[in-house]
């Protein structure tokens, strides 16, 4: 259980100019912009969720993930996770989540994956048995067998991810936190690190708090997303709901041949293309509200016009969604 | 949970071994650097015969005795000379999120064993004065002796503390905090009384530098035997304690590096 209430952050950056004389001004006298990192920042989580958390660059995503890890301590409000306070009981706290940044390694760099294991295992305190137990289950579910013994600089990308989601449920975390865990993997990695997140919620019931760019992550994994910018908490809801807030629209993809459909009340063409101008075919992108038009009779209605060889109906993208969130929020 | 932080020395020594002659040259560098300012003291002395009333051996008498706290201070704090470092590139991150001390965690995988070279120079030069001194010695001024050498240390050990806990609060360099570290190793060649009053006050009350060298001095070589004279050293620990506060203050101040 995750509780946070009123969470804000302020840093103080300094900054000056570019430019030698502004350089040795600054050595006088500097100037301090205040940044607001997190502003009145309260949502809660259930134990056996995953949570997306989406956001533009520097909107307060890690600032507010390094605070729920107790790395960071906020200059006011609450924050309470399985009942303490996390930089205030700071070893107690981290000994129940796992932390993944997709960015930053958290093994040994020069010491083979085994060994860094086995430091983790003797840092958190792990029981033999039930270190055995799960380090059999990670090298099986994430394939490590035969990376084991490579020391991590050695290590692909997606290699080390696998073995950095390894690392962080070896003393079986209630939480884990995902810093963008699919950060430049390949398709097939990507996949993977998804289909596993998705297996221990559901098999160990652990929380998951994710943030990513990637919105096919919050499709594959979460239902919730929450929705930071300028270091506020914008949005908090259901994924398919956000995605009828910002266009109910459905889009119409379709080909056909034969003569051009002529376009009627309700629908709006967005792209057209001709194929092959011999045997007349050709393709349309097509827009349409289902609430003044439904889709079937939008598809009827082309059908009697012309030979339709393919229809596919799609909602906006995650992606385009989260476009069109930045912009309704200007963030 | 030792075992842990024993397996980052190994780790750390295996590592900085890997490139053998690098290692035992830096170390024979820092073995020989070091005579170099043993034979400067040497030589002043030498001409000038005693310094403040203190002869030659008792003079070397404080100048190993700081020179082996330095390297002691110094190679446990390794750490601390790259701490700007360490908060600078996410690795304070990854210490923050481990069940494990900060400080050890800062520590441990980064001691710096080159630091040998200064501590064995440190240790022959203090077997050369120990029987020069003209101390007549008992057991117990042994161990006294063995003491000024661990408060030594530790409030050493601190300075480095201090001086790397103000990484948390600006990026920018603070060499000018070596004199806390690197000056008081210099001043520490003579014994503190010689820079006057005001000086001698200052490593008496602010950084008790002077309680593990200069007063237990007195009373080993009976100028005074006050038995608080003897227990300076003792009394210089407690300097451990306000540095240690400011550091946990740091870490609440922690603004860690963007992701």
């Amino acid at each position: 259980m995750i509780e946070c209430e009123g969470l804000s952050k302020t840093y103080r950056v300094a900054r000056r100019e570019a430019g030698f004389g502004n350089a040795v001004k600054a050595l006088f006298s500097r100037e301090y912009e205040t940044i607001q990192a997190l502003r009145d920042v309260s949502f809660s989580v259930r134990d056996g969720e995953i949570v997306g958390y989406i956001g533009p660059n520097g909107a307060g995503k890690s600032t507010t993930i390094k605070t729920m890890c107790g790395i960071l301590t906020p200059d006011s409000g609450k924050c309470v996770i399985n009942g303490r306070v996390p930089w205030r009981d700071r070893k107690k706290h981290v000994r129940e989540i796992g932390v993944v940044f997709g960015q930053r390694s958290q093994l040994w760099w020069d010491i083979p994956v085994a060994e860094s294991f086995r430091l983790l295992r003797d840092m958190y305190k792990v029981e033999p048995a039930v270190y055995r137990r799960n380090l059999e289950e990670l090298t099986e579910l994430l394939g490590l067998r035969e990376i084991l013994k490579t020391p991590v600089r050695n290590l692909s990308l997606g290699q080390r991810m696998r073995c950095e989601i390894a690392a962080s449920l070896l003393h079986d975390p209630r939480i884990l936190f995902l810093d963008e865990p699919t950060i430049g993997l390949d398709a097939v990695s990507k996949l993977n690190v998804r289909r596993f997140v998705k297996k221990r919620n559901k098999e160990h019931g652990t929380t998951v708090i994710l943030t990513t760019h990637d919105m096919q992550d919050i499709e594959a994994l979460t239902g919730r997303i929450l929705l930071i910018g300028k270091g506020r908490l914008l949005l908090d809801g259901n994924l398919e709901e956000l995605k009828k807030h910002i266009s109910p629209k459905k889009t119409l993809h379709i080909k056909y041949q034969g003569k051009t459909p002529r376009l009627f009340e309700g629908i709006v063409l967005l792209e057209e293309k001709m194929d092959d101008t011999e045997a007349m075919e050709g393709q349309m992108k097509l827009s349409l509200d289902p609430g003044g038009l439904s889709v079937s009779a939008a598809i009827e209605a082309l059908a009697e016009q012309t030979n339709l060889l393919d229809v596919s109906v799609t909602d906006i993208t995650a992606e385009e969604m989260v476009a069109a969130l930045y912009k309704e929020y200007e963030i | 949970m030792m075992r842990v932080y024993l397996d980052f020395i190994s780790a750390n020594l295996k590592s900085q071994m890997q490139y053998k002659l690098s290692f035992l040259l830096t170390v024979v560098g820092q073995f020989i650097t070091a005579f170099t300012s043993w034979f400067g003291l040497y030589f002043v002395v030498q001409r000038v015969g005693a310094i403040d009333d203190f002869t030659q051996g008792q003079v070397t008498i404080c100048f190993s005795v700081i020179m082996l706290s330095f390297s002691i201070g110094e190679l446990f704090g390794g750490g601390f000379a790259v701490f700007a470092r360490i908060l600078g590139n996410g690795e304070f991150d990854r210490i923050l999120i481990r069940p494990g001390s900060v400080l050890l965690q800062v520590l441990f995988p980064h001691m710096d064993f080159t630091r040998i070279g200064l501590l064995l120079q440190a240790v022959l030069v203090l077997g050369i004065a120990i029987p020069k001194s003209g101390i007549t010695w008992t057991g117990a001024k042994a161990a006294l002796l063995c003491l000024m050498i661990l408060s030594g240390s530790v409030v050493f050990f601190a300075l480095f503390l201090l001086s790397a806990t103000f990484s948390f609060f600006t990026t920018q360099s603070l060499q000018f905090l070596d004199i806390l570290t690197y000056g008081a190793r210099s001043f520490g060649r003579y014994p503190f009384c010689v820079y006057g009053e005001t000086v001698l006050k200052f490593l008496t009350f602010v950084i008790p530098l002077a309680l593990v060298q200069y007063y237990p001095l007195l009373y080993l070589t009976e100028r005074k035997t006050s038995p608080l004279y003897a227990l300076s050293p003792a009394i210089a620990l407690l300097f451990l304690a306000p540095c240690l506060a400011f550091f946990r203050f740091g870490i609440s101040r922690y603004k860690s590096t963007g992701s």
